[in-house]
């Protein structure tokens, strides 16, 4: 359904716009029909502006985005292209305007979307959408965005999303402000829609999480994707060692990061490691190195190079037969 | 004992009536403890937090003391309160990170936050506490845009803790970080008690996996009031509070998969907090309520160092 190609993005930062940022190099994935892609990474790694770009809130810089095919940035009816596609942010603060009631955000909906649909029916469709996020309808109904918790404001938007009965969700980092109880619930709604044919876009740092409800997973570095394929093998099987870092940082019940191994898995950067663990990337036999920069090195589960020293000889040779 | 609050009760004015959204809780933070703060999403762990730094216009201070290194804390005076704020108790506001105006440089930003407090001038300090949680100067120079999520956090935090509060709360300061950013935040958290810049610290998370790495105790909120408190390790070995014990078990370890196993939230909704009903709160929530807990149980010490609040917690 959802196909990136080779996106990049360059940003221009500094004070008169003077130096390029490329947050986003190469990246390719796609996301099917009831599938739910995580997207992980470190801060800064270009999560929120792939989420962005698939968004329309900002142009790709390089590459090609397409829905079934067509070139998202060539389908002029916006609104064609919004009733399909929507996204629910890290920040639920910023999505509403302090002087209106927050569930203006339903009424602008009916609007835009359902303007046939009767008052009384729409309040029934509101109120089973806010209880689909464990929100109790008379508690948050008419009320102002500061007079509700992060938590709240973050699941009245999930709501909405739900309401529009799209196909494609980019979910950026939705679920962070919650509590665990209310996390599952949302997250076992997300599974829901999933069944329901939803496709879903699923930025998130917390791996556990992404594991939980993901059919694959992408790990993103510095812009570019270290490793993705299917979640179990991934999580599983982590080849690049960006990815166990990854998993090594994660906190733990009953572990305290202190009381972790010194095995050199949970301490040093991932550049540190690379020097001691194989690269699968030029391990892998040359035929599998089936995309740009990744190796295939199990079904549909690709890998990057380390930064290891196979690397630069490599890298030589590339420009002598050049 | 540097934090000493004593039955707390702040109420939210609106045109329906008022959100009790803290009703009488009682809790004390001993000198060097770095407390944990967790709870379901809207239970008041914000709203603790905001009382004890300034009440906005529609906050009321329903009742209740708050003590801090014994001196009480004139939470419902802001004037009064100006002499308190950032020097012996300061807040790092939950969404503080995505707050920094990103057309201005961090340094700019800084100076006049700083000249607003009256902190008098000079970056030495700065610098050093900057390269104390792993930041070069040059920060100062540059965007928000440019900086990193987690580099921003720590920026926040640096200026937070300048004045050497005795009490810093953290609102959920590591919610949007990514495992290794957290893992940097939360450890400069605890460099900052290590190396006696704060006294004591109050951290609000829905991580419990997280502060559990950090705190030494934690205290869990219901709807406006308290459901336990413990040491960190007691917490989530051995929790007594039935809402705790789902709550902890809610947790997804790393591995569980969807198709697998189908993890369950806690069924039903907290009760609205306009007009909360007697008894206790979790009740209509509760798998082992009896009839009992139509009245409100105490919170009572269980075990040394361990309150709840629940008629079956022996
Ligand atoms: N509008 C912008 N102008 C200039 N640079 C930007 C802009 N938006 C993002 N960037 C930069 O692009 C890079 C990628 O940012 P992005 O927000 O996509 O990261 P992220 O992976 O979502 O991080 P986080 O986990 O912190 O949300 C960062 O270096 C960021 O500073
Ligand atoms: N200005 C306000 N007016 C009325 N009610 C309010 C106001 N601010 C907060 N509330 C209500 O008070 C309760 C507690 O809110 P608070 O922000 O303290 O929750 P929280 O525990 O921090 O939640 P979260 O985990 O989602 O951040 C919520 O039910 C919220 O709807
Ligand atoms: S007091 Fe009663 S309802 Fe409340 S948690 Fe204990 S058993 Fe459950
Ligand atoms: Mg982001
Ligand atoms: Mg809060």
């Amino acid at each position: 359904m959802l196909k990136l190609d080779g996106v990049s993005k360059v940003y221009r930062v500094g004070a008169f716009g003077g130096r390029a940022l490329t947050a986003v190099s190469g990246v390719g994935f796609e996301v099917g029909e009831g599938e739910v892609v995580s997207l992980i990474g470190e801060s800064g790694s270009g999560k929120s502006t792939i989420g962005r770009m698939v968004l329309r809130l900002t142009q790709v810089s390089g590459g090609t985005i397409t829905l079934d095919g067509r070139d998202i940035s060539s389908i002029r009816d916006r609104k064609e292209y919004y009733r399909q596609v929507q996204g629910v942010f890290q920040d639920p603060f910023s999505c509403f305007n302090p002087i209106f009631r927050a569930d203006r955000v339903f009424a602008l909906i009916k609007e835009q979307y359902f303007p046939g649909v009767g008052a009384r029916e729409w309040r029934g469709r509101v109120e089973d959408a806010l209880e689909s996020v464990r929100l109790d309808p008379g508690n948050v109904l008419g009320k102002y965005p500061h007079q509700l918790s992060g938590g709240q404001l973050q699941r009245m938007l999930i709501a909405r999303a739900v309401l529009l009965d799209i196909r494609l969700l980019v979910a950026d980092e939705i679920i962070s402000m919650l509590d665990a109880s209310t996390r599952i619930d949302v997250l076992n709604l997300l599974a829901d829609l999933r069944a329901r044919g939803l496709g879903i876009l699923f930025v998130t740092h917390d791996l556990s999480l992404g594991n939980y409800v993901s059919d694959r997973t992408v790990v993103l570095r510095d812009g570019r994707i270290a490793e993705m394929g299917p979640t179990p093998l991934v999580f599983g099987d982590p080849r690049h060692p960006y990815t166990r870092s990854l998993l090594a940082a994660v906190p733990r019940l009953h572990t305290k990061w202190t009381d972790a191994p010194v095995d050199g898995t949970a301490d040093g950067t991932a550049e540190e490691r690379a020097e001691d663990l194989p690269c699968a990337y030029h391990e892998a036999a040359q035929g599998s190195r089936t995309r740009p920069g990744l190796a295939e090195v199990a079904d549909g589960h690709f890998v990057a190079c380390s930064g290891c020293a196979g690397a630069a000889p490599e890298e030589k040779k590339m420009k002598e037969r050049a | 004992m540097a934090l000493s609050v004593t039955d707390l009760r702040v109420y939210y004015q609106t045109l329906r009536g008022e959100v009790k959204a803290l009703d009488g809780v009682t809790f004390s933070v001993a000198d060097g403890e770095i407390m944990g703060l967790a709870g379901e999403s809207g239970s008041g762990k914000s709203t603790l937090a905001k009382s004890l730094i300034r009440l906005d216009g529609r906050m009321r201070h329903a009742g209740g003391t708050v003590e801090l290194d014994g001196r009480t804390l004139p939470i419902a005076d802001d004037r009064a309160m100006d002499e308190f704020r950032f020097r012996e108790v300061s807040l790092i506001p939950q969404y503080s990170m995505s707050a920094l105006n990103p057309t201005r440089k961090i340094g700019k930003m800084v100076g006049e936050l700083l000249a607003a407090r009256g902190v008098p001038g000079g970056t030495a300090e700065l610098e050093r506490r900057l390269e104390l949680v792993g930041l070069s100067k040059d920060v100062l120079g540059r965007y928000p845009i440019e900086l990193s999520g987690g580099m921003k956090q720590r920026v926040v935090m640096v200026v937070s803790t300048l004045l050497n509060p005795s009490l810093l709360i953290a609102d959920e300061v590591t919610s949007a970080l990514d495992v290794s950013s957290q893992k940097a935040v939360a450890t400069t958290l605890l460099g900052f008690r290590d190396h006696g810049l704060v006294t004591s610290m109050m951290v609000v998370t829905h991580d419990i996996s997280l502060v559990y790495q950090i705190a030494d105790t934690i205290l869990v909120m219901y709807a406006g009031r308290l459901a336990e408190k413990a040491p960190a390790e007691v917490l989530v070995t051995a929790p007594r509070h039935p809402y705790t014990r789902q709550l902890v078990s809610a947790l997804p370890e790393v591995g569980v998969r969807y198709e697998d196993r189908r993890l369950a939230g806690i069924p039903g909704n907290p009760p609205s907090l306009l007009n909360p009903p007697g008894g206790c709160r979790f009740r209509d929530r509760c798998p082992v309520a009896f009839e009992q807990c139509a009245e409100q149980p105490p919170f009572a010490e269980v075990a040394p160092g361990h309150l709840v609040a629940c008629w079956k917690a022996e």
